[in-house]
């Protein structure tokens, strides 16, 4: 049976009439064509999904759309600032070359950066401890960890801007 | 002064922008108005004649505008998918080579042979109608195994493979290894298993079709490495589309890793659905899918000996393989285990003699192909394995044993008994390099301090060299390759001086939209900015070979500097009318061409204006426009070459094994993006420790596959890996390309799972261990320490 399906999404409310078995991250890709938010696997195991539900990491396919009724969701799509500068986050993925493919890239930002926030003073273990929930075959996370860091690092020095997601 | 951006730069990549920010397009997230969405019917047997298919019910289910089977394909006179390798064995005759249909016809030969697709409104109503298609089995005995698909009474795969072998091959000069043999003073044994691998790429394969009535043409959105052979082989062979009405994109892709250089069925599927029903359709496979139906890699059975003098220099190498294709030869798999691997087994050594026999054989199993290194990796672990062994017998330090025998570098170029023609290394050079920065001589202390805390640590060596930049067409064909391996590049200056390149080669990871634009703005001084990189279309560029055998930038890279030498030859010309001189007297400069002598001089931009603003031509003389194409075909392989040093700590009680320190040294020749190198080894080297330590790909005896998610299949992550030490050199410079360039997308994969296993065994020497198969895992090696106990050197403190 179809349900009507309300939330805020990067900042602007959506309503859609869903399946109820509506995984978010169908809801997200298929429904509203953000399709930065990967699927890729099916058993919760790689992190590509991870978005943010009311400031919290969550992999998208853990939750049905219905479930995040009346959330606040931020996608990777919503991270940068308005005027398209990249959250601190994203550009040291970018000056460490944390990235490959791409395509676990969403997961592995959004899950650092929730990281930071609970976070922020981290060591490099911790780093890898933490990023245990997200599958990167590219990098061999050498450079995902360094950047994570410098990203925590940059985090605290613009705490304004990272406040207001 | 030199570009900021140009060659050696770690120039922070272009493409970065859209990933970072979600804007990445990948096959699956491409919609098209009316789009339907297929699932396939997969077997979920190893091995049956499948008596009937009854879509009844399926048909009657909410959504489904669909569905089809092997039959209506072969109604179709849809082909077999082809192989682009063929293989002779030892008697002259050509491989077996069955036939590989999209949709199985009557018989199933490995879990996931799909039998029918559904195409439905949505993927959830293909999903569910998918349940409903009742097919009817009949099961058949299974051979799930290499080893025992060789013994008498296996079921046969393919009724026309007798003993189910695809081909008995072998390299090399068998009298010379027998009389070396005859004669050597130590000889060194080993039988080892090359683990069978899942690639894993992280976005799973997927493949948009669609069929425009109105010219005829088609369209195939796909995950592909190497989109213009897919046009070729399924246009050609599978579809019987001419390429004029079929185009093929490759799109941003998640990863490959070799997985998605083949075509596979499913693009003809949904290409050939698009017709028939009138409508796009996609399909994606979702994880379990890509488990159970991608290529998968290595899953050899080896064994190996040395023979020595007593001096410990090699003699001779002998080395005999059982390799496993799978059910079906997907698009290159008979050259991985051939000329990808035998080829290879001289290593860095100078041995003089060597034969190698493998036999390569048919499973109820998916295809098996190549995966990151491919055949190299297979080379590499079983030279350096029985390198290590060897040392032992001849009572050498294992990195004396090395040295004794290495290649030197003043031998190069060295002609291999194997085939190759190395044409630059310093195999010492790389040792020497490595050591210091393992502290090697450490090592003793550090050891003992792991052993006062309880645990076992151990050090290991792989020194590997590669055979990349594949390949000089000549030699690949006369190999049985069915391919030219050459690569296009086409430069295109705009009027406005802002350039377009396009290359055959595809970027899934490696970064071409950067490293080649370093290239072009090394050249002609253009902003990087105004350079871009287009490749995956075959509507856009002019032919390409694609991305595997790490060959971007040795076969591409060098298309695309033959392509701008003819655009500066083109502009040269240009200039030289422009300024009213004499073409000889024009000197160019990073884009600048200036009249010798004098201060005469035009930009590359003010002459690609006057290119397409010809008023005053000479036009009997001088074209229009500045675009120039090129195409590129190498005259030899690339050799990459190194050392890699693994440590390790062993926990005795838990059997866990921790990489505590890897150091890399490579020669990959000159660099273009130092960061992107560096990013590139530190890849391949988690997927060499994912081999070694945690990743394995597990069939049961009927051909079930026991390792088909995430929750059984061991991948490496973040924790489990350390940060590297990574280090190259480039005073080894290629010789026969143009940009000095070897390689660098393999390299961490082939030396890393060798470097591992040797500190393990290395680690585990107390307890008399001289050998462990892949993967080390915590329970392998606890029960190899269970099984020893008390190890007489730990007893004796």
């Amino acid at each position: 049976m179809p349900s009507r399906v309300t939330m805020t999404v990067n900042g602007k409310t959506v309503s859609r009439e869903v399946e109820e078995r509506t995984l978010l991250v169908t809801f997200l890709r298929d429904h509203l064509g953000l399709t930065g938010t990967h699927v890729g696997c099916d058993t919760s195991q790689c992190g590509a999904c991870v978005v943010h539900i009311d400031g919290r990491s969550v992999k998208a396919c853990t939750a049905l759309a219905v479930q995040v009724e009346g959330c606040s969701v931020t996608t990777i799509e919503g991270l940068a600032a308005a005027d398209g500068t990249l959250h601190p986050m994203q550009a040291a993925f970018r000056e460490h070359h944390g990235l490959q493919c791409g395509f676990c890239t969403p997961g592995m930002v959004m899950s650092a950066v929730d990281l930071v926030r609970e976070t922020p003073d981290l060591t490099e273990q911790e780093v890898r401890n933490a990023l245990d929930g997200n599958i990167c075959r590219c990098t061999g996370y050498h450079n995902i960890v360094k950047a994570v860091l410098a990203g925590a690092e940059a985090m605290k020095a613009e705490p304004s801007r990272i406040a207001a997601e | 002064m030199a570009n900021p951006n140009g060659i050696g730069a770690s120039v922070r990549r272009l493409e970065d922008q859209r990933f970072l920010t979600g804007r990445g397009r990948y096959t699956d997230d491409f919609k098209r108005p009316d789009m339907t969405h297929a699932v396939h019917v997969r077997s979920p047997y190893a091995h049956a004649l499948v008596k009937g298919i009854d879509a009844t019910e399926a048909l009657a289910a909410p959504g489904v505008v669909a569905v089809l089977t092997g039959a209506d394909m072969e109604a179709d006179k849809v082909g077999s998918l082809p192989c682009g390798w063929q293989i002779h064995s030892k008697d002259g005759s050509p491989m077996k080579e069955p036939g590989h249909f999209p949709l199985a016809r009557g018989r199933v030969r490995y879990v996931g042979d799909a039998v029918a697709v559904v195409i439905a409104e949505t993927r959830e109503q293909a999903r569910d109608a998918a349940e409903l298609v009742m097919v009817d089995y009949e099961e058949l005995p299974a051979v799930a195994s290499s080893t025992r698909a060789v013994e008498g009474a296996a079921a046969l795969v393919h009724d026309d493979a007798p003993g189910n072998v695809c081909f008995d091959w072998h390299l090399g000069d068998k009298a010379a290894v027998d009389a070396a043999f005859a004669r050597a003073e130590h000889v060194a044994r080993i039988d080892l298993v090359n683990n069978r691998l899942v690639p894993n790429a992280m976005e799973p394969r997927a493949a948009l079709g669609e069929y425009d009535a109105s010219n005829g043409e088609y369209t195939l959105t796909t995950t592909s490495q190497n989109p213009h052979v897919i046009r070729l082989l399924m246009g050609a062979f599978v579809l019987g589309i001419p390429e004029h009405k079929l185009r093929v994109v490759a799109p941003d892709v998640g990863g490959g890793f070799g997985s998605k250089i083949f075509h596979y069925g499913e693009e003809a599927v949904v290409t050939w659905a698009a017709r028939k029903i009138g409508r796009p359709v996609k399909w994606t496979a979702d994880r379990s899918e890509s488990f159970l139906t991608d290529a998968h890699g290595r899953d050899h059975v080896s064994h190996a000996e040395m023979a020595m003098d007593k001096d410990g220099r090699f003699l001779a190498l002998r080395v005999s393989t059982l390799a496993n294709l799978g059910a079906y030869l997907s698009t290159f798999a008979p050259s991985i285990p051939t000329y990808l691997y035998a080829t290879l087994l001289a290593g860095q050594y100078k041995t003089p003699a060597i034969y190698a026999e493998v036999k390569a054989v048919f499973t109820n199993t998916a295809p098996v192909d190549a995966y990151r290194g491919a055949g190299r990796p297979e080379a590499c672990y079983l030279i350096e394995r029985l390198v290590d062994i060897a040392a032992g017998v001849a009572g050498l330090d294992r990195t004396e044993i090395r040295r004794r025998n290495f290649v030197p570098a003043e031998a190069m170029p060295y002609q291999t008994p194997v085939a190759l023609q190395y044409d630059t290394g310093d195999f010492a050079k790389n040792l020497d390099i490595a050591l210091p920065l393992v502290d090697y001589d450490g090592f003793a202390a550090r050891k003992a301090a792991s052993r006062a805390t309880g645990k076992l640590r151990g050090i290991g060596f792989a020194t590997y060299i590669e055979a990349c930049g594949i390949a000089p067409s000549n030699v690949a064909g006369a190999l049985g390759a069915r391919a030219g391996l050459y690569e296009s590049a086409e430069v295109r200056f705009h009027p406005t001086g802002s350039v377009t390149v396009f290359t055959g080669s595809h970027s899934h990871g490696q970064g071409h939209e950067t490293t080649f634009a370093q290239l072009v703005a090394e050249r002609f001084g253009v902003p990087i900015e105004n350079v871009e990189i287009v490749h995956g279309d075959t509507a856009k560029i002019p032919f390409g070979m694609g991305t595997y055998g790490s060959r971007s930038l040795a076969v591409g890279g060098s298309a695309l500097v033959k392509a701008m030498d003819k655009v500066e030859r083109k502009a040269r010309k240009i200039a030289a009318h422009m300024l009213e001189a004499a073409e000889s007297d024009i000197e160019v400069k990073e884009g600048r061409f200036t009249v010798a002598g004098t201060d005469k001089s035009l930009g590359i931009g003010d002459i690609a204006l006057q290119a397409y603003v010809p008023h005053n031509f000479p036009l009997d003389e001088l074209e229009p426009g500045l675009d120039e194409q090129a195409f590129y075909d190498p005259k030899n392989f690339t050799y990459p070459n190194g050392c890699h040093v693994c440590e390790v700590e062993i926990d005795p009680d838990t059997g866990v094994t921790k990489v505590v320190a890897f150091a890399a040294v490579d020669d990959f020749g000159r660099i273009i993006n130092p960061l992107v190198v560096e990013g590139q080894v530190h890849g391949g080297l988690v997927q060499g420790i994912g081999q070694a330590l945690y990743e394995n790909c597990v069939y049961d005896e009927s051909g079930q596959l026991l390792t088909g998610s995430y929750m059984d299949y061991c991948m490496p992550r973040a924790e489990d890996v350390p940060s590297f030490t990574v280090r190259t050199h480039e005073d080894q410079p290629c010789t026969h390309n143009p940009l000095g360039v070897k390689g660098c997308g393999e390299a961490g994969t082939i030396g890393a799972s060798a470097a591992v296993m040797n500190a393990v065994v290395d680690a585990l020497s107390a307890y008399g261990v001289t050998h462990l198969d892949m993967p080390a895992t915590p329970e392998k090696v606890w029960r190899v320490i269970q099984a020893a106990r008390p190890a007489p050197a730990l007893a004796a403190e």
